[in-house]
């Protein structure tokens, strides 16, 4: 912690301290497993603490009421609440204390529910003694938090959406619709993605090739859509609101700026080289049988299809989802179209879900389609009579004299998405998906504020889903552009310039690009942060070697705070080194 | 040792995952020793060598620092930038003659609940193992950087 930066109260003088503790019951969550009114009373005695009680739900309306009231009536500067999750709750008491009157950051909680009495249910005294802990600890950082303002942008009223497969257009159209201009940049010399590859889809049995009809020209006619094809991203750079990207057509470069970017980059198919002896005549993968038959060019009176290839292993460990509605909507097609034919489909799991599905798999067995299901620890063989299987229900090998085998293989991430994640500062899962900022509380947002996720480059998905999640990414992608202004999060990085040393170690570290090397007013090469492009990680702060940089609200000298109250005070006089305080508070 | 010894344990957690595989262990009700404290950071990548030695400075007989798993940073690769950190401290403590069993890194992600109680319990029975922290091993740690850091902090 460097001199000079965010000095707080506590050091000021514990005597302008006003702390206000509360220690929720959660009902009997919290009150049933640990000491409430020890917690309380002991929280009370912390310096700098001038009130402390229970309350029976701090979330309730009475327990907030209660908690703003007592903000007024007893003029707190600080608020700690000793209950459940900041991760769900801190929202919620931040904006109550900032109705109070006391600014949102000024509030700190200690999870003693999580933490500690839904976790140590049997042993009142100890978890009774660790909640006080929890609980001292959060003191002592509310003690050192500082005010803040969130931090307001304006936001070029432009978006750009990365791919023109269905997810892209959709998201595309949604955003022309609405106004806005918005550019579409697709990779190919043409729009529609994945579905140029397929022939009829389910559930409605429609061909791809009317749905793209219909789709492509809307967007290329529309006064509100550029449509930029045969066009590589290069780079992007910028913050929400403020997008600039780099774009490749050809041999011409040119920059697009753009408040919003909506990401709708797709997935490929798993090619199964090297599986049940893929030839790409014979053995084919479903895609290739989407071809032959929109061709009418499938030529074989018994056919075979294994789901699961390549997908469900150890080293490709999800389900592509997408297989097993496809299969059973192809091997019914074939049969419908040619009763003579036998089409066997070898499973592990078939997952027909929802109505629709459910439908097609009953019309499936109803129109003669064999299903069969394999152990994945004895897979079918394929050698040159057909396919051999060991027949679960049967419970014997059999034999199935194939002509035409067709393997069902899992939607894979395109090899590209990490380093397109990489330029577009966003993170991919462990098998290159993309990866939302919260599956449920923000399931088409990326962490990055003003960049959305649509379609296959999240994760396998159906036509209806991608379409879904691409008018839902637009309509998220909308509210910064409505609005005209974003607020950001101010948990943020500052730079403490009499102390930077200028190694520019912080802007090399810095993932975001937040951070630039200037010159200051007396000439030294100094970092300096761009608030609005830092996301608050603090591996600056963490590796700077001059300790110039602070992180709002996990500063070391908060942490260090905590580290200390860890321990009942009263045992800190004796632990070595506590003479001086921390290392940082020896100057 | 005292059967009835407990061990002091700091861990620290990322917001995103860490954080919130404890969160889940809670609501999974899942038991583990009440001899942790966590600390919350945004990104594992915030955990510095001298906030580890000033944690046992103040008293910790273990630390235990936890992240999102490689490759499911919400930071891109602060997980990276933690270990790289983790695997210099290890050094410095070796160095400086700290037990370096007393320092722990793992990952465990949101939907990692019984991970998270299970690492915690195993953690703390490695500590409860190793016994208390002498006297000598926390006054070497207070040579450990954290001074290095302030000493680099002098206004030019």
């Amino acid at each position: 912690m460097g001199p000079g930066s965010l000095r707080s109260a506590a050091e000021a003088g514990a005597d302008q301290l006003r702390i206000g503790v509360f220690v929720c019951h959660c009902g009997t969550n919290i009150a049933g497993f640990l000491d409430v009114d020890a917690v309380a009373r002991e929280a009370g005695a912390s310096p700098g603490v001038v009130y402390s009680v229970t309350t029976m739900y701090a979330c309730s309306e009475s327990g907030l009421k209660e908690i703003s009231e007592s903000i007024r009536k007893h003029n707190l500067n600080r608020v700690v609440i000793a209950a459940c999750s900041p991760r769900t709750h801190e929202p919620l008491f931040r904006e109550v204390c900032g109705e109070a009157g006391l600014n949102p950051y000024l509030v700190e909680m200690a999870n003693i529910r999580n933490q500690c009495s839904w976790v140590h249910m049997d042993d009142k005294e100890r978890a009774t003694k660790k909640a006080a802990a929890l609980v001292r600890m959060a003191v002592a950082k509310a003690a050192r938090l500082g005010p803040r303002e969130p931090i307001e942008v304006d936001v070029d009223r432009r978006a750009v959406v990365i791919g023109g497969g269905i997810a892209g257009m959709n998201a595309a159209l949604d955003l022309g619709d609405a106004g806005f201009d918005t550019v579409l940049i697709e990779r190919e010399p043409d729009l529609g993605g994945r579905l140029r590859g397929l022939y009829r889809l389910y559930p409605s049995g429609r061909e791809a090739r009317e749905v793209l009809e219909e789709f492509i020209p809307r967007v290329i006619e529309h006064r509100h859509i550029e449509v930029l094809t045969a066009t590589e991203l290069t780079g992007v750079r910028g913050f929400i609101g403020n997008y600039v990207l780099t774009v490749r057509t050809g041999g011409d470069e040119r920059e697009l700026e753009a408040g919003v970017i909506v990401v709708a980059s797709g997935a490929d198919v798993l090619e199964p080289h090297g599986l049940f002896g893929y030839d790409g005549e014979r053995v084919i993968t479903q895609l290739e049988l989407a071809r032959r038959m929109s061709q009418g060019s499938v030529e074989a009176g018994t056919i075979v299809m294994i789901q699961c290839v390549g997908a469900r292993l150890p080293e490709r460990e999800y389900c592509s989802r997408v297989c097993c509605a496809n299969a059973i909507k192809n091997a019914s097609m074939l049969v419908e179209e040619d009763s003579g034919r036998s089409v066997y489909v070898l499973y592990r799991d078939i997952q027909g879900y929802g109505t629709e599905f459910e439908d097609w798999f009953a019309r499936a067995r109803e129109a003669g389609v064999v299903f069969a299901r394999y152990d994945p620890e004895r897979p079918p063989l394929v050698d040159s009579r057909g396919v051999r299987i060991y027949d679960l229900l049967l419970g014997e090998e059999v034999l199935l004299p194939a002509d035409l085998i067709v393997l069902s293989t899992p939607m894979v991430a395109r090899p590209d998405a990490r380093s397109l994640g990489q330029m577009l500062r966003v993170p991919v899962d462990k098998d290159g998906f993309f990866l939302e900022a919260h599956v449920k509380l923000r399931p088409v947002d990326f962490a990055t504020e003003g960049m959305f996720l649509c379609g296959a480059a999240r994760w396998p998905c159906r036509i209806s889903e991608a379409c879904a999640q691409a008018s839902a990414a637009a309509s998220r992608a909308l509210v910064p552009l409505v609005n005209g202004k974003v607020v950001v999060e101010p948990v943020v990085v500052d730079i403490d310039e009499a102390i930077c040393r200028g190694c520019g170690l912080c802007r090399d570290l810095c993932r975001y690009a937040a951070i630039e090397m200037v010159e200051n007013e007396r000439g030294l090469a100094v970092a300096r942060v761009n608030q609005v492009l830092c996301k608050g990680c603090g591996v600056c702060a963490a590796r700077c070697p001059s300790g110039a940089m602070t992180l709002f609200h996990f500063t070391d000298e908060q942490i260090r705070a905590m580290l200390r109250a860890a321990r009942p005070a009263l045992l800190a006089g004796a632990r070595h080194g506590d003479e001086g305080g921390s290392a940082g508070g020896v100057r | 040792m005292r059967e009835d010894w407990e061990p002091d344990i700091i861990v620290f957690a990322c917001n995103w995952c860490s954080y919130a595989g404890a969160d889940s262990a809670g609501v999974s009700r899942l038991q583990y020793p009440p001899s942790v404290r966590l600390i919350r950071t945004m990104c594992s990548g915030r955990v510095s060598a001298s906030l580890i030695f000033e944690a046992f400075r103040q008293g910790a007989d273990g630390v235990l620092v936890t992240g999102c798993h490689i490759g499911d940073c919400h930071y891109v690769d602060g997980n990276e930038r933690c270990q790289e950190m983790m695997e210099m401290t290890i050094r410095l403590a070796r160095t400086a003659g700290i037990d370096e069993r007393r320092l722990g890194l793992e990952w465990i992600s949101a939907a990692e609940a019984g991970r998270f109680a299970a690492v915690m319990a195993e953690f703390v029975e490695r500590i409860r193992d190793l016994g208390p922290m002498s006297r000598e091993d926390r006054s070497v740690s207070s040579r450990t950087p954290g001074g290095v850091e302030e000493a680099g902090g002098a206004r030019r």
